[in-house]
């Protein structure tokens, strides 16, 4: 018998949160880039878990999907990364409120 | 506890190391002053995952994110890192919020109780097996393929056209602005067909802009793009 889906589903709201937490309390664009990384592989982690437990293949098509999604919108956010950083050198996420967002 | 320790003692185990590695890893991409060693924490977190993710049947999944995640994404942000050089400190002297930080911990923590409470044990809740069982003969890898290519062949089909549109992003986002272009490849490229009538920025753009796109009546049709381009590198490299 395997380990019980709740314990799977806390650590995964534990991985979650603290990708959340990261992705507040950092201003380096890079690390918050990462902390997106990190609350994917939580969804992740969630779809297959409730995959095993509803005995549906599913959830793991879906994780094939996120992961596709997550490496397309990587190359997009480096792309802009890139951009934002070869115009000024050293920029946080405070330093690129041009855009009011 | 009680839970963990119902199971059998490997998977216990297993779990247990692989959900500590996960944690800590994930404490470690938020907590690292250097955003190379959070990318190496990242790789960390990465490896748990997979490890849980075998744990739990997929191994498929497991192999692709040890593949795309570890291998493709954390290897980009690495090149990122350092083709910009950002590995030093955040400069955050001058914390324009200086309350956001404690305001965000509180937020989570209270999300992540709140989740917790609510939920009490009562996790998984639905149908089960709509879509194909997991248990069914054969192995995880023809599982998902089956499931990819007939019930979610539309989905599959619009996640190349992402590809697509991601890739031409990419590029339109990395290449040089067409100003800049023009200005530095001026130099180089325009001595041969240089009139006096021909300075603008505006006509100086299209031959410029495309590799090949001198052709017989340029000066130096062969090697004119590849020049331009490198002359750009050395402009505006350092």
């Amino acid at each position: 018998m395997s380990v019980s889906a709740s314990w799977y589903l806390t650590l995964a709201a534990v991985l979650l949160t603290i990708g959340a937490i990261g992705l507040l309390i950092r201003r380096n664009v890079l690390v918050m880039f990462m902390c997106v990384e990190l609350m994917l592989n939580a969804a992740n982690l969630t779809f297959v878990t409730f995959a095993r437990r509803l005995n549906d293949i599913a959830g793991q098509t879906a994780v094939f999907f996120v992961l596709v999604v997550a490496a397309a919108e990587v190359v997009v956010g480096l792309g802009i990364i890139v951009s934002i950083y070869r115009r000024r050198p050293g920029a946080t996420a405070d330093d690129v409120h041009g855009m009011k967002g | 506890m009680t839970c963990v320790l119902a199971a059998t003692i490997p998977d216990a185990i297993t779990f247990v190391i692989a959900a500590a590695i996960c944690v800590l890893g994930a404490l470690g991409v938020v907590l690292a002053r250097n955003p190379v060693h959070s990318a190496l924490m990242l790789v960390m977190t990465l490896f748990g995952v997979a490890v849980l993710f075998v744990e739990e049947d997929a191994q498929f999944l497991a192999a692709v994110q040890v593949i795309v995640y570890a291998g493709a994404i954390v290897v980009l942000f690495l090149f990122v890192i350092m083709l910009l050089g950002v590995d030093q400190k955040e400069a955050i002297q001058r914390d324009p919020l200086p309350a956001q930080r404690p305001v965000a911990i509180c937020v989570g923590i209270l999300g992540l109780v709140e989740v917790l409470l609510l939920a009490r044990g009562r996790w998984p809740s639905g149908a089960r097996s709509v879509s194909g069982a997991i248990g069914s003969p054969g192995d995880n890898v023809g599982l998902i393929g089956r499931s990819i290519f007939t019930t979610y062949l539309l989905a599959f089909e619009v996640t190349s056209a992402l590809l697509v549109v991601a890739v031409v992003g990419a590029v339109v986002l990395a290449r040089r602005p067409r100003r800049a272009l023009g200005q530095n490849g001026a130099p180089t490229g325009e001595p041969g067909d240089s009139e006096p009538g021909d300075s603008e920025p505006g006509d100086s753009e299209p031959g410029d802009s495309e590799p090949g796109g001198g052709g017989p009546g340029d000066s130096e049709p062969g090697g004119g793009g590849p020049v331009d381009d490198l002359a750009d590198l050395e402009v505006t490299g350092p």
